[in-house]
C-alpha cells in the first residue's frame, strides 16, 4: 500500500534561515531539531552509573571529580571495626544537577565490600542482582496495562570498573567479574590510581590487560559489534586503543601557573587531574559525558535490555516463545491442535 | 541461585534526589545535542492523513506544504466506499531526513448512503496501532528500526458552504477525535469572503464544542512556545488555500491562485491561513502531534485492547508478569473450555451413531420379516399351487385311465361290431 517515491526535494535554500514565509522553498521541517531540543531540555535526563572496585581505589573521588560535586561520599568509615563491610552493600544516591539549562537526574551506584572479603567467591552475584532488578522493574512497568507516561529508568547505563594499578596484568576477580557482568551491563574499566604507574608501566599494562581482555572474550565499551558505521567505527577504535583509561582523580584544588586546577600535590610535583600529559581523565570523562553518554543509554534500552527481556519472556512462556502475540486474540483452534500434538 | 555465601547478602538502599551545585564545566549540557544527532542519524518519520471529500484539493495542499509534486492524478468521483490510500515519502531539508507517509481518503463524500464512510478510516488507524502493538509485544522486537505508521495527524478539510458543519463531518470527526490529533482546516477558502468565513470559523467552532469534539489543542505548557501556539488555537479551523503554481507579484514569483478579479496568495496571511498551518504543522509542534499520538492515543489504545483481551494489571504485591499469568490463565480455561465441548460432540456423536444404528437394525429387522413373511407366502402359494397341480395331475389321470378305458371298451365293442357296423354299412349299400 506504500510507496517510496524520491521526489525532488524541497530546495536546501532554507538551511539557516529561518524567516517565515519571506524564503518560499523552505518547508521548515528541520526545525523539528529544534522542538527536540525543547523537549529535551523541559524533560531532563537521567544517568545512572555504577562504580566497582576494592575499597581504597579512589571511586568515589573519581566520582565526585567528574561531576565536580560531591555526588558519592568516601565509604571511609571513621570507625575501624566497620572499615570494611562484611557484606556487600550496594548504594545508590541520586542527584539533581543542572548545567546551562539542561537538567540531569545523576544516580551513582556504590557497591562498598566488592573484593574486600577474604572469599570473593560469587561477589558479582549481588551486583548482577542489582542490575537484573533494574531491567526486571523497568519490564514490569513496560508491561502494565496502565502505564506512566515516563517510565523511570532506574537502568545501570554504564559500570566503572577500577583496576587496582599493580602494573602487571589482571587478576582473576577482575577477569570473572568482567566475563560476566559484560554480558548485562556496559563497561569501562579504568586504571585507578594511575599516578603510581610510569608512562611506559602504563602503557605495558594497558596493553596486558587489552590482550587479556581479548583473550578472554569480554567485551566492554564501546563494543565492536554495536557500532553503527564506518565513522562510529574510526572513532570508536580509537577509543579501543586508549582503555583502560588510566585516571587519578581530585577533588582538592591547587595552583598551577596561576590557574586553579584540580590535582594531588606530591613532594616530586603536582598531578593535574584533566591534563592529558598526565592522566587520561580527561578521556574518560569526554567519553562518558560529553561524546557518548547518549549511546551509552541507547546501547543500554536497546540491547542489554532488550536482551534480558527476552530472556525473561521465554523463560515465563515454556513451549510459546513467539507464537505468543502474534495475533491479536487467543491463538486459533488449529495451532492449539498443532501444540497439543506436540 | 546463589550458594549460601552469608557474606553475599547484600543490603540495598537508595536515597532520593537531591539539588547540588557544581564547582565547575562538566560537560552534559551536550545531552540535547547528543539526542538531536543520534535523531538526525537515524531519520525522523510523520504520517499525516487527510480526511475530507473528493475535490477539496487535499492533493494539492499537500504538495503546497512540502513544497514538491506528490502524486498521480486526481480521484474520480464514483467509488462505491471509502479507501484509504497510502504513500511514503523521503524528504530532506539540511541535514534532516524526514519520511512522510500522506494518506488520502478516496471517496469520501461520494457515496448515496455515507453512514459506513468514518468505518475505513477508523479501521485504518486502527490498524496502524495494532501494528506497532504486535511489535511492542513480540518477544524478539525492533521497535529502534520500526517504521511507525501511527498517523500523528489527520487535517480535516471542511467544504466551504459558509453556513456550517456537515453531519458527515460532525459524525466524523466525533469517531475519530479519541484516536488522532484533529486540525480542522476550511478547504478553498478562497469561495468565502472575508466577513462570511469570520462567521463560519465561529459556527463551526461552535458546533464543535457542542457536540463535544476533541480537537487538537497546540500546546501551552512551554514558555518559549505558549504564546504563539494560543494564538494560533484561537484561529482553527484554519482557512486554507493550496497552489503550486506560482505567479509574478512585484518583481518575486509566489504561490497563488490567479483569477480575473485578482490573485490568491498563498503565502500572504492577509489572504489565508495557510502560513499558520504550516508554522503549527511542521515548524513548531511536529514532535508534540508525534509525542501526543504515541503517548495518549496510541496508550488508549493499547489499554483498550489490552483490557478487551481480559488482561488486567494486578496490584504490585501479587507475582510479576501478570500479562503472563492471566493469559496462561485464560489460556488454560480456553483449553478446558475446548476440551469439553470436544467430549460433548464426540458423545453427541456416539449417540447419533448407536441411535441410527438402532434404526438400521429395527429397519432390518424388519426387512428380514417382510422377506419371511413373503418367503412363507410364496411357499403357501407353492404348496398350494403344487397341491392343485397334483390333484389336476390326478384328474389328468383319470381321465387317462378312463380314456384308455373308455378306448378299450370303444376298440373292443368297434371288433364285435365293427362287422356289424361294417355289415350294416354293407347292407345299406346293397
Amino acid at each position: 500500500m506504500s510507496e517510496s517515491t524520491k521526489p525532488h526535494h524541497p530546495n536546501p535554500q532554507g538551511k539557516g534561515e529561518k524567516t517565515h514565509g519571506s524564503d518560499f522553498s523552505y518547508v521548515g521541517i528541520d526545525a523539528i531539531l529544534e522542538q527536540m531540543r525543547r523537549k529535551a531540555m523541559k524533560q531532563g535526563f537521567e544517568l545512572n552509573i555504577m562504580v566497582v572496585g576494592q575499597s581504597g581505589l579512589g571511586k568515589s573521588t573519581l566520582m565526585n571529580t567528574l561531576f565536580k560535586s560531591k555526588v558519592s561520599r568516601k565509604s571511609v568509615q571513621p570507625n575501624p571495626e566497620e572499615r570494611i563491610p562484611k557484606t556487600i552493600e550496594i548504594k545508590s544516591i541520586s542527584h539533581d544537577i543542572e548545567e546551562k539549562g539542561v537538567r540531569m537526574k545523576l544516580t551513582v551506584i556504590d557497591t562498598p565490600g566488592f573484593g574486600d572479603q577474604i572469599n570473593n567467591e560469587n561477589c558479582w552475584q549481588p551486583i548482577m542482582k542489582f542490575i537484573n532488578d533494574q531491567y526486571e522493574a523497568y519490564l514490569q512497568e513496560e508491561i502494565n496495562i496502565n502505564r506512566k507516561k515516563r517510565i523511570p529508568d532506574s537502568r545501570v547505563h554504564c559500570c566503572i570498573y577500577f583496576i587496582p594499578p599493580t602494573g602487571h596484568c589482571l587478576r582473576p576477580l577482575d577477569v570473572e567479574f568482567m566475563r560476566r557482568l559484560s554480558k548485562v551491563v556496559n563497561i569501562v574499566p579504568v586504571i585507578a590510581k594511575a599516578d603510581t604507574l610510569t608512562l611506559e608501566e602504563r602503557d605495558y599494562f594497558k596493553q596486558t590487560i587489552r590482550e587479556e581482555l581479548r583473550a578472554n572474550g569480554i567485551d566492554v565499551y564501546p563494543q565492536k559489534e554495536f557500532d553503527e558505521d564506518a565513522d562510529d567505527r574510526m572513532i570508536n577504535d580509537k577509543i579501543r586503543e586508549m582503555i583502560p583509561f588510566a585516571v587519578v582523580g581530585s577533588d582538592q584544588e591547587y595552583q598551577v601557573n596561576g590557574k586553579k586546577i584540580l590535582g594531588r600535590k606530591t613532594k616530586w610535583g603536582t598531578i593535574e587531574v584533566e591534563n592529558i600529559a598526565h592522566c587520561e581523565f580527561a578521556y574518560l570523562r569526554d567519553l562518558l559525558i560529553r561524546t557518548h553518554m547518549q549511546n551509552i543509554k541507547d546501547i543500554t534500552g536497546s540491547i542489554h535490555y532488550e536482551t534480558y527481556r527476552v530472556r525473561r519472556l521465554n523463560e515465563s512462556n515454556g513451549s510459546w516463545g513467539d507464537r505468543r502475540f502474534r495475533h491479536a486474540g487467543l491463538p486459533r483452534l488449529g495451532e492449539m491442535a498443532n501444540s497439543n500434538s506436540k | 541461585n546463589y550458594p549460601n555465601n552469608p557474606q553475599l547478602s547484600s543490603t540495598v538502599s537508595l536515597t532520593s534526589a537531591r539539588a547540588v551545585p557544581l564547582a565547575g564545566h562538566v560537560g552534559f549540557d551536550s545531552m540535547p545535542d547528543q539526542l538531536v544527532n543520534k535523531s538526525v542519524n537515524h531519520g525522523f518519520c510523520f504520517n499525516i492523513l487527510c480526511v475530507g471529500e473528493t475535490g477539496l484539493g487535499k492533493s494539492t495542499l499537500m504538495d503546497t506544504l512540502f513544497n514538491t509534486k506528490f502524486e498521480g492524478e486526481p480521484t474520480q468521483h464514483n467509488q462505491p466506499g471509502v479507501t484509504l490510500k497510502s504513500n511514503t515519502y523521503e524528504l530532506q531539508e539540511s541535514n534532516v531526513r524526514l519520511k512522510l507517509t500522506v494518506v488520502n481518503t478516496v471517496g469520501f463524500g461520494d457515496q448515496i448512503n455515507k453512514e459506513d464512510s468514518y468505518k475505513s478510516i477508523v479501521e485504518f488507524i486502527d490498524a496502524q496501532f495494532e501494528a506497532y502493538l504486535q511489535e511492542e509485544l513480540k518477544i524478539k522486537r525492533t521497535l529502534h528500526s520500526y517504521h511507525d505508521t501511527r498517523i500523528h495527524a489527520c487535517l480535516y478539510f471542511i467544504a466551504p458552504t459558509g453556513h456550517s458543519l456537515k453531519s458527515l463531518d460532525l459524525v466524523t470527526m466525533k469517531k475519530l477525535d479519541s484516536k488522532v490529533n484533529i486540525i480542522p482546516i476550511v478547504a478553498k477558502s478562497d469561495a468565502i469572503s472575508k466577513s462570511e468565513l469570520a462567521k463560519f470559523k465561529i459556527k463551526i467552532t461552535s458546533e464543535l464544542v457542542s457536540n463535544g469534539v476533541q480537537i487538537y489543542q497546540f500546546p501551552t505548557d512551554d514558555e518559549s512556545v505558549a504564546e504563539i501556539n494560543s494564538t494560533m488555537n484561537s484561529h482553527l479551523p484554519f482557512a486554507v488555500v493550496g497552489s503550486t503554481e506560482e505567479v509574478k507579484i512585484g518583481n518575486k514569483m509566489v504561490k497563488a491562485r490567479q483569477y480575473p478579479w485578482g490573485t490568491v496568495q498563498v503565502e500572504n496571511e492577509n489572504h489565508c491561513d495557510f502560513v499558520k498551518l504550516r508554522e503549527m504543522l511542521i515548524r513548531v509542534n511536529m514532535e508534540d502531534l508525534r509525542e501526543q499520538t504515541h503517548t495518549r492515543h496510541y496508550e488508549l489504545y493499547r489499554r483498550c485492547k489490552l483490557e478487551e483481551m481480559g488482561f488486567k494489571d494486578t496490584d504490585p504485591d501479587s507475582k510479576p508478569f501478570s500479562l503472563q499469568e492471566t493469559y496462561e490463565a485464560k489460556r488454560n480455561e480456553f483449553m478446558g473450555e475446548l476440551q469439553k465441548k470436544e467430549e460433548e460432540m464426540r458423545q453427541m456423536f456416539v449417540q447419533r451413531v448407536k441411535e441410527k444404528e438402532a434404526e438400521l437394525k429395527e429397519a432390518e429387522k424388519e426387512l428380514h420379516e417382510k422377506f419371511d413373511r413373503l418367503k412363507k407366502l410364496h411357499q403357501d402359494e407353492k404348496k398350494k399351487l403344487e397341491d392343485k397341480k397334483k390333484s389336476l395331475d390326478d384328474e389328468l389321470n383319470m381321465f387317462k385311465q378312463k380314456k384308455t378305458a373308455a378306448e378299450l371298451l370303444q376298440n373292443q365293442a368297434q371288433q364285435a361290431g365293427g362287422s356289424t357296423t361294417l355289415k350294416r354299412d354293407k347292407e345299406r349299400k346293397k
